[in-house]
């Protein structure tokens, strides 16, 4: 009881204590802001990209795709494990938007919206179409014209404040696309003027994914028309992906064994055909696999991070040592009196622990405190920095990025703040352990006082 | 002299520091045995090893050789835990510099070795009675209106009453006092004898150490410590 008594008045009347509950609130609440802000991000950027991908992908490294795929979508969709299926041809273009004497290049993504949005989050990107995904791709001026879905990045203006100028129907714009479709071997399918493939499409809607180089550089077309656009048309059709959506009860590795039998079956039954050498080229991967190239370089930042952060825990310990070693030094006579009252050794280290833990512990709610009722006000914090100093911390018009990430994740708190006592209790550690080592005659001696 | 008469007896203490490069023997051979009851008081000049024996015979401290035995244990033989028990339990001691802690108020001074000696549970069953002895001991020592206080607010001789006091706490059957008036005027200083005085003649056993004669000349015996043996 004494232990407990003691501790309080320590952390409650020793001013220098305060400079340790200082610094590890001080940590905390770098460590919840920064790990919140990156955690939120990385967490947004992953379901954006599983989102825009679905659970697993099915495609050709190769531009020019891969035939026989219909077998392999029938068996697919008759699986227990599948819940929807989407083919999609991709390819590049060069777009020449009319009224304007620029032409860009493009990637270009033909799907059936209907299925599509069933496999993926196409569905919710759109703006004008979202209730009616079926006519994605039919302007509403004009249902004739064949219609094309533009990332928002390729259609609209951004504000420097990240706001998109939102139109509240879409104009008459005409899109013409050419691409240069290719062979089952990858040459070039056309000759001469017929080199290139030339369609225009009309804008009926924008999908709006959050991600950065899908939005600012992606066209969606109707699948059939983007096939016969791509030269992949023709007797033999051919695809560049198949995106897969499974049951909600399915493990994203199970659904993938699953997607791999089926296509190790459908690929030894075309084993015989004549383009059956483009099958080699395809894979089945998770989203995660599928768009590692962009999530593994958000995970390492994260991961960076973290250990940046781990060095500020190691400065915690440093300053709860030094404070602990001060505080220890100071209170000599104290445990050379509770030694001649019977105190052992380890009641002294059991003393200075349960000081340190509350240190800690208090430390960590100031910090999480003042974390979190930051993490609330940050979005106005830096738009009144945008406002009044033109400080942003992510320029809006050049990130895919609307608000800073300010949820707090209990699990990370909570891991935080164990940290933030385990790093005050191995500071103490070193000074408790002397203290307890202490001869209580030298420390009651005159001359030590 | 019977056996149980005696209650504390040291024989052939040995002790000696390094100072630097040299060693200083403290005590040499040394032979004593306190009764029950007694007032002892152990003069001798600045260094002659005066606190020393004092620290060996409540525990703080080990001799390099020879034994000491209170109620006919030694010491030397118990473990650590017994130890820690005797000083809670069989000793108080009272310093020169009083050795009050700061932050907890007078009361919590004097109780804290009751507290010190509990688990969270056992001193909540036990709290309301050793506050009680605490206040008791408090208000025989005329401290009853300064339980709140906190030590830096009394003055030194009722710092040292609460020193006392604390050393009281769990009735301890030795009393051992480190020059008690040594940094006290001389009024304040008889105060505290005259405390020493009734206490003694209460039946404490009480041992103390100080360089002063006229201090000696209050206890019931005085042993005179040089060249780190008892002078007979």
């Amino acid at each position: 009881m004494y232990k407990l008594v003691l501790a309080t008045r320590y952390l409650l009347k020793r001013r220098i204590t305060y400079f340790a509950v200082l610094a590890v609130a001080l940590c905390v609440f770098i460590v919840v802001v920064v790990m919140t802000v990156m955690a939120g991000l990385v967490g947004d950027f992953k379901q954006k990209n599983h989102d825009f991908t679905g659970d697993c992908v099915v495609a050709s490294e190769s531009l020019v795709g891969f035939p026989y795929y219909e077998d392999y979508v029938k068996k697919l969709e008759a699986s227990k494990v599948v819940e929807a299926v989407s083919e999609v041809i991709r390819s590049y273009g060069l777009l020449s938007p009319q009224g304007k004497d620029v032409t860009r290049g493009v990637e270009i993504m033909g799907l059936d919206p209907a299925r599509h949005s069933r496999a993926t989050g196409f569905g919710n990107t759109l703006h004008h179409r979202r209730n009616d995904i079926l006519k994605a791709f039919v302007p509403s001026y004009d249902p004739n014209l064949p219609g094309c879905v533009l990332g928002i990045d390729l259609a609209l203006e951004r504000d420097s404040n990240g706001r998109y100028a939102y139109d509240s129907s879409p104009s008459r714009i005409g899109f013409p696309i050419s691409c240069f479709p290719l062979t089952a071997r990858g040459a070039l399918a056309g000759a001469g003027t017929a080199l290139a493939n030339t369609k225009t499409f009309y804008y009926s809607d924008h999908s709006h994914s959050g991600l950065a180089r899908v939005d600012d550089s992606i066209i969606y077309l109707p699948f059939a028309e983007a096939q016969a656009l791509c030269g992949m048309g023709g007797e033999t059709k051919r695809i560049n992906a198949i995106h897969i959506k499974f049951k909600p009860d399915v493990k994203l590795t199970t659904g993938c064994e699953e997607a791999r039998r089926l296509w190790s079956i459908c690929k030894s039954e075309k084993a015989n055909e004549s383009q059956a050498y483009l099958l080699d080229t395809v894979t089945v991967q998770d989203w995660k696999l599928y768009r590692r190239e962009l999530i593994a370089a958000m995970e390492k930042e994260q991961m960076i991070m973290g250990v940046m952060f781990g060095f500020v825990g190691i400065v915690t310990v440093f300053i709860v040592l030094v404070v602990f070693y001060m505080l220890i030094s100071h209170k000599s006579k104290d445990i050379g009196v509770l030694r001649s009252i019977g105190v052992s050794g380890f009641d002294i280290i059991e003393l200075f622990a349960g000081f340190a833990l509350m240190v800690g512990l208090a430390g960590s709610c100031l910090g999480v405190l003042g974390g979190w009722q930051f993490l609330l006000r940050i979005n106005s914090i830096e738009r009144w920095l945008f406002q009044h100093f033109g400080f942003q911390v992510w320029d809006r018009t050049m990130f895919a990025i609307g608000d800073i990430p300010s949820e707090i994740s209990p699990r990370v708190l909570t891991v935080i703040v164990l940290l933030a006592i385990a790093a005050c209790l191995i500071g103490a550690l070193v000074p408790s352990w002397q203290a307890a080592r202490l001869k209580p005659v030298e420390t009651l001696q005159v001359n030590q006082l | 002299m019977s056996n149980n008469d005696v209650i504390l007896k040291a024989e052939r203490l040995d002790k000696s520091y390094r100072m630097g490069a040299t060693r200083v023997d403290v005590l040499r051979g040394l032979d004593l045995t306190v009764k029950r009851g007694e007032f002892v008081a152990i003069i001798g000049a600045s260094g002659s090893g005066k606190s020393t024996l004092l620290h060996i015979l409540g525990a703080l401290d080990k001799p390099d050789k020879g034994a000491v035995s209170f109620e006919g244990r030694i010491l030397g033989r118990q473990s650590g835990r017994e130890l820690n028990r005797f000083r809670n339990k069989m000793v108080g001691f009272v310093f020169q510099f009083y050795h009050l802690l700061d932050e907890l108020s007078v009361l919590e001074n004097v109780f804290l070795p009751a507290m010190a000696s509990k688990s969270v549970l056992g001193w909540l069953g036990c709290r309301r009675r050793a506050k009680r002895r605490a206040m008791e001991l408090l208000v025989q020592l005329g401290l009853g209106e300064r339980v709140k206080h906190k030590p830096y607010q009394l003055s030194g001789g009722e710092r040292q009453r609460v020193a006392i006091a604390r050393a009281l706490m769990n009735e301890p059957k030795l009393l051992l006092a480190d020059e008690p008036t040594g940094n006290l005027d001389s009024a304040t200083g008889n105060g505290i004898l005259d405390v020493f005085d009734k206490l003694n003649k209460a039946g404490q056993t009480i041992v103390m150490v100080t360089h002063d004669d006229r201090i000696a000349q209050r206890a019931g015996r005085i042993i005179t410590l040089a060249d780190g043996k008892i002078r007979s």
